[in-house]
């Protein structure tokens, strides 16, 4: 059986944890980092990333961006929607057909 | 143009021959694997993005109802309030094959069969709107999940297709114009000696018919 977790500042997160999703507090550093290898090694088939920490993780999830799992997903935190989850859709798109065809409006 | 070094012989074009038509099949195969698989990353795609501005929207809505909860509350009410969750969410992760690309497909499971049952706190030192808070956030999970399944997907098809496009474009510009070059370059190379054998043996045969007769 398979769990959810969720990383991010304590803020934009803490509300997962009465859903029953597994809530991981912490700031951006090393521990960040830490923590999300401890996670990708566990048995979470997803994990939501906040955003805001996504962007210092970035090497981290790159390499698990073409893997089955687990599945690795950006959410808007607290601090407002910086559109880097939309962008990862977008990314995918030029690798797919090699250029952008569904947000060029 | 034989730009790789081939022996000239029968057996090497049939080989060839061989070669080409495999080739030629599988360029063939891999082509409609690729657009079968973009035909279906482009559906897959736009439910992609419909989800997450639907998922971006929703979890912005219920951020704000947390902010508000927190304003109203004390960080030491609301900690307590968070601290024993009483809902658990398993995934059932099964995978579904789209064009031999294993996707994932969850199926969620609570721990307890009343989805209500995500209010691990008493109601008396907790602000309403930690309730709206949570309720909202509780509508957008299945569709947070349903975006995980659906964006892994798009990942995982957009690398299939790009190591696809790049197999039919190595295979219809490299693989085969080379065999194909190769096996013109052996057969013009073995009509080529028939033809030289063909001359020396009435050469011969001059030669011979001199030495007999006198001519």
């Amino acid at each position: 059986m398979y769990r959810v977790a969720v990383l991010g500042d304590k803020e934009s997160i803490y509300g997962f944890a009465a859903l029953g999703l597994d809530v991981f507090f912490t700031a951006e550093g090393d521990d960040a980092e830490a923590i999300f290898k401890k996670l990708t090694q566990s048995d979470y088939a997803v994990i939501y990333v906040t955003e805001h920490l996504a962007q210092s993780l970035e090497e981290e999830i790159a390499k698990f961006a073409y893997k089955a799992s687990p599945a690795i997903i950006q959410i808007p935190g607290v601090w407002g929607n910086t559109g880097k989850g939309m962008l990862n859709v977008k990314k995918s798109v030029e690798k797919a057909v090699g250029s952008d065809i569904i947000f060029n409006d | 143009m034989a730009t790789k070094q081939v022996n000239p012989t029968r057996m090497e074009l049939t080989r060839l021959k061989k070669k080409l038509a495999t080739a030629t099949k599988g360029h063939k195969l891999l082509k409609d694997k690729r657009d079968e698989l973009m035909r279906q990353f482009l559906d897959m795609v736009k439910l992609n993005k419909q989800l997450r501005e639907k998922v971006e929207k929703a979890i912005g809505g219920a951020n704000k109802n947390f902010v508000l909860a927190s304003a109203s509350m004390s960080n030491e009410t609301l900690s307590a309030a968070m601290l024993a969750p009483k809902q658990e969410v398993y995934l059932e992760v099964e995978s579904r094959n789209i064009m031999s690309v294993d996707v994932p497909k969850y199926k969620i499971n609570y721990r307890t069969p009343d989805k209500s049952d995500m209010f691990c706190y008493g109601l008396a030192f907790t602000s309403c709107d930690l309730d709206d808070a949570v309720t909202s956030l509780s509508q957008v999970l299945p569709d947070m999940l349903k975006l995980a399944e659906v964006e892994k997907s798009c990942q995982l098809m957009a690398d299939e297709i790009e190591k696809t496009r790049r197999r039919v474009n190595a295979l219809e510009h490299v693989m085969i114009p080379e065999t194909k070059a190769s096996i013109k370059y052996i057969s013009m190379k073995l009509d080529e000696n028939e033809r030289a054998t063909q001359t020396r043996l009435m050469k011969v045969k001059d030669m011979m018919l001199k030495e007999a007769h006198g001519y």
